[in-house]
């Protein structure tokens, strides 16, 4: 059985890691892309293997754990290094090394243009996140998955901060009807970019950490089938605390309110990695904790409506800031915290199986949005601003039609997976509160105008930069491949999880089942949810209308009216401006945080360090000096005064000898 | 009687010693400051041996009176240092210092010795015992039994010695020690 | 059977280091101080064979044995160190050679 064999899906991206890490530089690009991609392709494999026997299992008995080491012992402290593998690991195990596969194929023509080294670090810093992500989502207890948590959260910085050496990256100004200018914030450059995610994360990762310490004096073990086997016998309200700690790792991983604003930056990475680490995997990381914790949650009905709120709201709230970015990938990132916001209202209203459903087709769909737009900006020349772009769809036609599948999955245009995951989400939370299902669909209609908008803006119409346009040329069969893959599979994921009225057995929700078999009433028999076949078909056709509906007046606006838009920001000027600005979040908390976390590192660099420490330093070192100075005249090079000295301290010792 | 013979002997070499250790400081000639230690050594040999310490006695007359001395000679004639008392200034603060820090070690040494506070294990080697095997045989035999390694180490020092002095007689011709001939010719 | 006391050895014996020392410290000629100290090495060695007599103990003895030693080198090295300050500087005088002041 390889299952019992899961841990060779880590061992190969780690050889590989350490591969292209340690010879890739001198053995060149060719066997660095064979390598890379080559390593996370048979991670895949073992992955898929490890589905097929825990097929073969009776369902009761899909849970293995695999123990490579005992990794701590101390008193009654245990950390196993031991893998679980169940239906929810194993999903994610496909999901990051069968999208990451893609990913890596495609970065081999993305990263064309780089030196030898910095291709060889790339590829090195891929695997080492595939690495990092299999630990999280293969670990059986807490302790290893916050090592992944961690390991993740540093590829992530590594990454984004992959030009280290470029510069921030200011933003044209938009240029209203009646022409005032509308400064745009400009994009951070790469290295602070990292720094950003890094810190922001830290505050979430604190949150997690005091969860997991919690979780070890409360159940005084930290592996997932103990504390879950135990948490029933919990006092309810310990339960809450520690599922709200945890969550608030999850909010920084998965980029919620008010811990989202690092993921905008980490646009300043290399496109494959927007896809890989913050669209697909890592930030999916959040909603795999939670789901993974399900035991937890479910025992805490507070926590969990805290999950819901944050994450619907989230969802609206970053779709409304999508609206306005000029700037393609931020318009994806922004929409990459919306639909998490979706996955966070799901496992938050309970429906943690439809979570992972939309986890899975959003690694598809978002994974191809970005992609596409990296294709667009290898044509371009790294631009990315959407309004110097324009027509592209007939110089581009494989990355155009790949988008536009990507985009209609992600507006929820009917039959594609993001229609059929984000419906499941929007039926369970009307389930739940028609209030929260309301906001899911507003954002529903949101996502489906700025998808579109974006779409719109930058493949049709005429070229708005001819020299740009003259430029663009499509991109080379390594990306295009990956994206037509990806296309697919965003077009047909949906089939995993039909919805029970067409008379379909949602199969995602069969195979996690055993994952989720502990909560009453959720897995596959859950897809028989409480509302009427009537009401399930009205909820049905009505997400079909709002996404089209969005889609609409995305063309409405862009394509039909092309002066509306612009019509509108001078009508609703400061609204307009509030959204450019971002709600001025990132200036609320560089006031809050970061000027005054300045204020204190210069405090501390010239008040402490530099006055304080260096004075008493060198006033030691000049202490030192004069006093040695002044003894040195002691020494007058006379020999009579040295021999003085000696017969006086003869006569000191004798006296010392005689007199005691 | 032999009791004050030799409390007499004493007092005669010690005012033999005293004398020739004060002309050694206060001789203005060298060479005669040199012949007082001569003096001075053969003092001592001789209270050596009224403290029955014959062999050691033998071999104060033979290194100090004959090498040291014979050494101190040689140098003083190669530089010829004789020649006026060279002397610091000598009625000033320090001298009256020193001479009140003598007194006081003086004092404490005397008072120390004739309150008898001078005790410890007697040992084995009496007069009588010595006079059985004859004192140069009991000293060489203590030297090379029970100080044996002290007394190679001795003659290791004496050949790092010896080395030594010849180093520093050699004449280096415009060269410094330690540098290659090449860079100094 | 001590027909002389220790103790007169010993006075004598301190009288010659304090002499001996008087002229560490008073003379500025090398040659003389080096035959100070030898006189102040001297006195030490009455002490040890009065006291090798007062404890009946050879070990006095052996000490003085070496104390003959490390003179007999000292005198050595002293002299020729003498004799290359006396080429280098052509002096005798000790405070003519104060290059290690402070």
């Amino acid at each position: 059985m390889i299952i019992q064999s899961i841990w060779l899906a880590i061992a190969f991206p780690l050889a590989g890691l350490l591969f292209n890490g340690l010879l890739g530089r001198r053995l060149g690009r060719g066997v660095v892309g064979i390598v890379g991609p080559g390593t996370v392709a048979l991670a895949f494999v073992v992955g898929l293997f490890a589905g097929l026997d825990l097929l073969a299992l009776p369902a009761q008995d899909r849970a293995i754990v695999v123990t490579l080491w005992n990794w701590i012992s101390v008193g009654s402290f245990r950390a196993g290094m031991s893998l679980l593998a169940d239906p929810l690991s194993v999903l994610m195990v496909l999901v990051v090394t069968g999208v990451g596969f893609l990913i890596h194929v495609y970065s081999i023509g993305y990263m064309e243009h780089e030196e030898d080294r910095l291709y060889a670090r790339f590829f090195t810093f891929l695997n080492l996140f595939i690495v990092s992500m299999l630990i999280l989502v293969l670990a059986d207890n807490y302790l290893l998955m916050y090592v992944g948590w961690e390991l993740v959260g540093v590829c992530s910085y590594l990454l984004i901060g992959f030009w280290f050496r470029r510069g921030d990256d200011p933003q044209d100004p938009v240029r209203l009807k009646d022409g005032e200018l509308v400064p745009v914030p400009a994009n951070l450059n790469p290295a602070d970019s990292g720094k950003k995610a890094f810190i922001v994360n830290r505050v979430g990762d604190f949150g997690f950490a005091l969860g997991v310490f919690l979780i070890w004096t409360t159940f005084g073990t930290l592996n997932f089938a103990d504390v879950f086997g135990a948490a029933p016998e919990i006092a309810s309200g310990t339960v809450t605390v520690i599922t709200l700690l945890l969550f608030v790792g999850a909010v920084g991983k998965s980029a919620q309110l008010p811990l989202y604003v690092w993921l905008p930056d980490a646009m300043a990475g290399p496109t494959p990695v927007s896809a890989l680490i913050h669209a697909a995997t890592m930030v999916t990381a959040g909603v795999y904790m939670v789901a993974r914790s399900h035991a937890l949650y479910a025992l805490a009905p507070t926590t969990s409506l805290v999950v819901a709120l944050v994450g619907v709201i989230t969802a609206l709230y970053a779709a409304t800031i999508a609206l306005v970015q000029t700037d393609l990938k931020r318009v994806l990132a922004y929409s990459t915290i919306s639909q998490l916001g979706y996955m966070f209202l799901a496992v938050g209203v309970g429906a943690y199986a439809s979570g992972m459903f939309h986890l899975t087709t959003h690694a598809f769909f978002k994974a191809l949005l970005f992609l596409a737009a990296g294709s667009v900006m290898h044509a371009l020349g790294d631009v990315i601003d959407i309004r110097r772009m324009g027509g592209l769809r007939q110089k581009m036609p494989r990355t155009y039609w790949t988008f536009v599948i990507g985009a209609l999955a992600l507006a929820g245009f009917p039959l594609t997976s993001g229609f059929f995951s984000k419906d499941e989400i929007l039926a369970k939370a009307f389930e739940f509160s028609p209030i929260l299902w309301a906001l899911g669909l507003l954002t529903a209609l949101l996502t489906g105008f700025y998808t579109f908008r974006a779409l719109f803006v930058a493949f049709w119409g005429s070229a708005r930069d001819q020299e740009l346009f003259d430029h663009a040329h499509e991109s080379p069969g390594v990306m295009t491949w990956p994206l037509i893959l990806l296309a697919g599979l965003a077009l047909f994921g949906g089939i995993l999880g039909l919805p029970q009225i067409l008379g379909v057995d949602h199969a995602l929700a069969g195979w996690l089942h055993p994952a989720f078999a502990d909560l009453e009433g959720e897995g596959a028999e859950a897809i028989h949810h409480g509302l009427s076949a009537g009401l399930e078909w009205g909820l049905l056709g009505l997400s079909s209308v709002i996404a089209l509906l969005g889609i609409g007046l995305a063309y409405w606006f862009y394509v039909a009216n092309p002066g509306w838009p612009a019509d509108l920001a001078v009508r609703f000027k400061s609204v307009f401006k509030l959204l450019v600005n971002k709600y001025y979040v990132d200036d609320l908390y560089d006031l809050l945080f970061v000027d005054p976390g300045k204020a204190l590192a210069r405090f501390c660099a010239q008040g402490i360090d530099n006055a304080a420490i260096d004075g008493i330093i060198d006033g030691g070192a000049r202490l030192i000096v004069q006093g040695g100075a002044w003894l040195g005249r002691l020494q007058t090079g006379f020999i009579r005064h040295y021999a003085l000295a000696m017969f006086l301290g003869v006569i000191v010792v004798v006296a010392y000898f005689f007199l005691r | 009687m032999a009791q004050q013979l030799q409390q007499g002997l004493f007092l005669a070499l010690a005012g033999v010693a005293v004398v020739a250790a004060l002309g050694v400081i206060f001789n203005r000639n060298a060479v005669h400051s040199a012949l007082s230690l001569l003096a001075n050594f053969v003092a001592l040999a001789m209270l050596y041996v009224l403290l029955n310490a014959q062999f050691i006695a033998i071999v104060q007359v033979a290194v100090y009176a004959g090498a040291i001395v014979v050494l101190f000679l040689f140098v003083v004639m190669l530089l010829g240092a004789g020649g006026e008392m060279q002397m610091g200034g000598w009625l000033n603060w320090r001298t009256a210092f020193i001479v009140a820090a003598a007194l006081v070690l003086l004092t404490l040494t005397g008072t120390a010795v004739f309150e008898g506070t001078i005790n410890g294990a007697i040992g084995t080697a009496t007069p009588e015992q010595i006079a059985q095997v004859g004192q140069t045989e009991a000293v060489g035999t203590a030297l090379f039994t029970d100080y044996l390694l002290p007394f190679e180490l001795a003659s290791v020092l004496l050949l790092v010695g010896m080395l030594g002095a010849v180093v520093l007689g050699q004449r280096w011709r415009g060269a410094i020690a330690g540098r290659p001939s090449g860079e100094a010719e | 059977m001590t027909a002389v006391p220790t103790s007169w050895f010993l006075l004598l014996s301190a009288i010659l280091f304090v002499i001996g020392a008087g002229g560490v410290l008073l003379r500025r000629n090398v040659l003389i101080m080096l035959m100070s100290v030898e006189m102040m090495m001297n006195a030490v060695n009455l002490t040890f064979i009065a006291l090798s007599r007062h404890l009946s103990s050879l070990t006095g003895q052996i000490f003085v044995f070496m104390v003959m030693a490390v003179a007999a080198v000292e005198v050595a090295v002293g002299l020729a160190i003498l004799i290359e300050l006396n080429r280098l500087r052509a002096t005798t005088d000790v405070d003519d050679v104060s290059s290690l002041k402070g």
